[in-house]
């Protein structure tokens, strides 16, 4: 594994990005968290937490965009890259991933 | 960790010219009194800095009762978030509760209630408009022994309240709810409440409810209403003792017999909030004494508004006086009228209760010999309208069941206009529309939205300030935008005073919000380029080729309904219902409900259903209004396991898309029946089975004009008459919004309404707007206009609608066939690995 290991936080590989259909996110439980990745049509990677701090929705199941995450239940939006909900509800978790050389998913928690 | 910190921090401050203005209270009053300021450039006279002691910004607290029936989200509601403070420079002290007043070196000493960090800020100018709060009566066990409230006893007045009370009424234990206070507060928190399945009950003290604003006559039919809703209505009961040691377990009624229930809301009246006032030394009667400026009578840089004022001895508890009150408090402060004069206001209450209207405004009944009444009473249909007169002038007036002609009564009690001479005009429509008051007559200064205080004055002032949308006045001015019921009206000052020029607002025409094109535009460019898939559409046709996740579903659904077999499946662009073929539940996850053409079933199918209920550990099995059976609460990665174990079709219970064809018995049976509906909706099913359209279709054939499969409220209904004839009704609905169908054509056989069912079908998801319904569409366009083209074939399109609508039908395929053969990775995975599942209540 080629990925630098960050000051803080342990880092976790989740396997192929493969498993991750480009424009649509997966759910993994990582290190007793639930975490949600995307893959953007860009290809570009992010992981948030998968639980929608409104009502529990599973962000996993949203639409997504270049930007924001969609929660399926009641439609409210997170900024993939930070988080940060678009409708004044708490934050999602953000979480480092990166991209192995051998395509792996590696996320730090 | 306690320390003071003062709260000038402006590094130059020296070079400050601007006075300090502190207000204390971040409600409905404090917040609009400060936009008020800065409307009238206020940000130059003016620092400011804001005390709320909620921890948030500002939100529409009228709409608390909408959150709890769950008909808006909490988050839907702020008026002003925190970062409308930072762009406008206010300091926001939010979940900061101010302590006191020291008048002499003026300086409000504050306290945070969430670290108890206290706050020094001197003002020049002070405004106190820290609202009311819940009168909680003093009865047995309200409270526990540290003073806090009884778990599950609730007041209702904040977001935390309401969210409170939504998380105790969704537990599942909670069965049972009564409400203490028979006002408009309670009424409202009672229907709320129901939506949680609860049973509730409410507990009136006076003899009639809602006695502060009607007349016993109006009561009684009003509690006839709302028990036809399903609330108990207990009358002249007042509350002894809550029982319960831990929590709510029920509730003494003195002659009462004992109620049983998990939880109480207390709406038995508003305090105002004067505590503060009182201690910092300010006059308070019954709350704080004000002038016609708003000014308190004892202190010139000291003002109140809100409902924690009394003026000329009145104390208010709605929302139209303190916007008055906010606009001659900035007025004065900011100079912009010296002469501004508050004179009191006139008010008028709403229900928000659906299904109960009631409004009230001014006296109940008649005060002297000489006042004038007009009572109109119909208990049975729960309509009561009474009207009193004097000298002309309308004083009051209760409209109960049928607010048609409220806001005439409004306007005509507001301001004194003149009443016509036939009275029952102002109580009914009667089609006479010389009497109806038009837009141009209406004085400037009426107020056209009540929840957010705007006049038609400034809603033409904001049309000719060039926004001539419905939509940008609308955002510009917040009509419209509280409880909704004066959209119509707003639009009609719009249109008047644009004079013709309405502009639509563009946006409001594009099909998706992330594509500037209207729908013909957007079908037009996706024929000419070619585009198959939702990737390529936004590549091609979006600004800088964004994708844009809300706009996804809906341009998914117009390419499969183009392209049929053609259209680039992917998947990402679907909404997850369509992704999996079943219906999202709120823990996450799905309900499964398995074809059954026109809800007919065999026994073999129901041992196969039976059979998956118990293997997959399905917590409900429920007949749904479509007339299918519906299991809930399967995980995601049982769905291929559940379809291949089922063996049947989808049913369509997730798409925007055709669903259901609901029958009744019909002819083969029914002694009444005069066509064959079960094989008529077995064959309009069989044919549209799953096609994609802009808002989901619902159908029903009835065998006769007893209608029994409620064909006048669907999408497409279609009526068997006397003759063997067929009637073919559309745009018809019975949910949210109740529409009676439009009568389309009247056929000689089923083939021939098969055949106009599908080309108006076709023509509908040609040309509807995205989540548009048929009950919107059809008058949208014209029932005239439809016949002329679906029946008549005026424009000569029909052979190529029904030719379009054969190549849709050819390309159906059974979607639960991807059980087998997932179309990509993980498609049935779990987005919730950790959470035990499913979480939704279980029903023996
Ligand atoms: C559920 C519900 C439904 C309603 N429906 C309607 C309706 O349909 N129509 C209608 O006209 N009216 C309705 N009302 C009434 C309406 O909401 C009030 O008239 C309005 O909110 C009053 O505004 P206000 O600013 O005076 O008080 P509030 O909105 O209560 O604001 C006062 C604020 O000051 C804060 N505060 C108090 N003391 C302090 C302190 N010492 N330091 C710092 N902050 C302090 C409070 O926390 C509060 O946030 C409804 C009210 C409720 C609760
Ligand atoms: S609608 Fe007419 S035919 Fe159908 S079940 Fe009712 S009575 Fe019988
Ligand atoms: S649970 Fe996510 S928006 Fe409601």
């Amino acid at each position: 594994m080629t990925a630098t290991v960050p000051a803080t936080g342990r880092q976790f590989d989740l396997g192929p990005l493969s498993q991750i259909p480009a424009g649509e996110g997966r759910a993994f439980a990582v290190d007793g968290q639930q975490v949600a990745v995307f893959h953007l049509r860009t290809g570009k990677v992010h992981a948030v937490s998968a639980v929608c701090p409104h009502k529990g929705g599973p962000l996993a199941d949203g639409q997504i965009d270049g930007a924001v995450v969609v929660c399926p239940l009641h439609l409210n939006a997170f900024e993939l890259a930070t988080g940060c909900s678009r409708n004044g509800l708490p934050s999602l978790r953000s979480y480092p991933v990166e991209i192995t050389d051998s395509g792996d998913v590696v996320v730090t928690v | 960790m306690t320390g003071t910190v003062p709260d000038v921090v402006l590094d130059d401050e020296d070079f400050e010219t601007r006075r300090r203005l502190v207000v204390i209270g971040n409600g409905m009053a404090g917040a609009r009194a400060v936009e008020e300021i800065l409307q009238r450039g206020g940000a130059e006279q003016f620092t400011v800095t804001m005390f709320g002691d909620e921890p948030y910004g500002n939100y529409n607290r009228i709409m608390l009762s909408h959150v709890l029936s769950g008909e808006e989200t909490d988050a839907d509601i702020f008026l002003n978030s925190i970062a409308w403070y930072e762009e406008n420079d206010i300091t926001l002290h939010a979940g900061v509760r101010a302590t006191r007043v020291d008048r002499f070196s003026k300086i409000v000493y504050a306290q945070s209630t969430v670290d108890g960090t206290t706050y020094e800020s001197p003002y020049d100018v002070l405004i106190i408009a820290t609202g009311s709060r819940s009168f909680m009566p003093s009865i047995e066990g309200l409270r526990m022994d540290d003073g806090s409230l009884k778990p599950g006893v609730f007041a209702f007045r904040t977001i935390d309240d309401t969210r409170g009370m939504v998380e105790y009424a969704e537990h599942d234990d909670h069965r049972r709810a009564v409400v203490i206070g028979g006002g408009l507060l309670g009424l409202e928190a009672a229907r709320g409440l129901q939506a949680y399945g609860l049973q509730v009950d409410v507990v009136h003290a006076g003899s009639h409810l809602m006695n502060a604003q009607i007349g016993p006559a109006g009561g009684d039919i009003l509690r006839k209403s709302v028990e036809e809703l399903g609330i108990e209505v207990h009358l002249k009961a007042r509350t002894t003792a809550i029982m319960g040691d831990e929590k709510v377990q029920g509730v003494y009624l003195l002659d009462h017999p004992l109620l049983e229930c998990d939880m109480v809301v207390v709406a038995a009246g508003i305090r105002p909030n004067i505590d503060l006032a009182v201690t910092s030394g300010f006059t308070v009667e019954r709350a704080i004494v004000v002038d016609d400026q708003m000014r308190t009578v004892d202190d010139p840089d000291v003002y109140a508004v809100g409902e924690c004022v009394q003026h000329r001895g009145e104390v208010y508890g709605l929302v139209q006086p303190l916007w008055e009150q906010a606009a001659v408090l900035a007025d004065h402060l900011t100079g912009t009228d010296p002469t501004a004069a508050y004179h009191g206001s006139r008010t008028a209450t709403k229900l928000k209760v659906a299904g109960v209207d009631v409004a009230a405004m001014g006296v109940q009944g008649p005060e002297r010999d000489t006042d004038e009444v007009i009572v109109f009473s119909e208990p049975k249909r729960g309509v009561y309208k009474s009207l009193i007169i004097r000298d002309e002038k309308l004083i009051g007036a209760t409209m109960l069941g049928d607010t048609s002609k409220v806001a005439f009564l409004i306007q005509a009690f507001d301001q004194g206009l003149p009443l016509p001479e036939e009275r029952l005009e102002m109580l009914f429509n009667l089609g006479t529309p010389a009497e109806e008051v038009g837009i141009a007559e209406l004085a400037d200064d009426a107020q056209v939205c009540n929840c957010n205080g705007v006049s038609k004055g400034a809603l033409v002032a904001c049309v000719e300030s060039g926004v001539k949308s419905v939509a940008g006045v609308m955002e510009k001015t917040r009509a419209g935008k509280g409880c909704g019921s004066c959209k119509n009206m707003v639009c009609q000052v719009v249109e008047w005073a644009a004079g013709g020029a309405v502009q639509e607002d563009p946006s409001a025409n594009w099909y998706v919000p992330g594509i500037p094109m209207d729908k013909p535009e957007l079908m037009k460019a996706i024929l000419d380029q070619q585009l198959r898939s939702v990737s390529s559409v936004f590549a091609a046709l979006a600004p800088e080729g964004a994708e844009d996740a809300k706009s996804k579903m809906g341009l998914a659904s117009l390419l499969k309904m183009m392209w049929a077999d053609d259209y680039i499946d992917e998947k990402d662009a679907k909404f997850i219902n369509d992704r999996v073929h079943a219906n999202i539940q709120k823990d996450g996850t799905f309900s499964v409900v398995p074809q059954m053409k026109g809800g007919v079933t065999t026994p073999d199918q129901l041992r196969r259903i039976a059979d998956v209920a118990d293997k997959y550990d399905v917590k409900l099995v429920k007949v749904t209004g479509g007339q299918r059976i519906d299991l809930l609460g399967i995980r995601k990665e049982d769905l291929p396991k559940v379809w291949a174990d089922l063996d049947m079709p989808s049913g369509y219970a997730y798409g925007k898309s055709f669903r259901t064809v609901k029958t009744c018995v019909g002819q083969e049976f029914c002694r009444f029946g005069t066509g064959d509906s079960t094989q008529l909706g077995i064959d309009l099913e069989s044919r549209y089975q799953g096609l994609e359209s802009p808002a989901k279709m619902k159908l029903a054939v009835s065998g006769c004009p007893r209608n029994c499969a409620e064909s006048l409220v669907k999408d497409v209904g279609i009526v068997a008459i006397e003759g063997g004839r067929w009637e073919i009704y559309i745009g018809g609905a019975a949910g949210a919004h109740i529409r009676k169908g439009d009568l389309l054509a009247t056929v000689d056989d089923p083939e021939t309404a098969n055949l106009l069912t599908g080309r108006f079908m076709q023509y509908y998801r040609e040309n509807a707007k995205w989540l548009e319904r048929t009950y919107a569409f059809v008058p949208r366009v014209g029932l005239d206009f439809l016949r002329e083209v679906i029946v008549e074939d005026s424009l000569g399109i029909a052979a190529d609608l029904d030719a379009r609508m054969q190549q849709a039908v050819d390309a159906y395929k059974d979607p639960w066939k991807e059980g087998a053969a997932p179309a990509t990775p993980g498609q049935f995975r779990t987005s919730l690995p950790l959470e035990v599942l499913p979480k939704v209540g279980v029903r023996a």
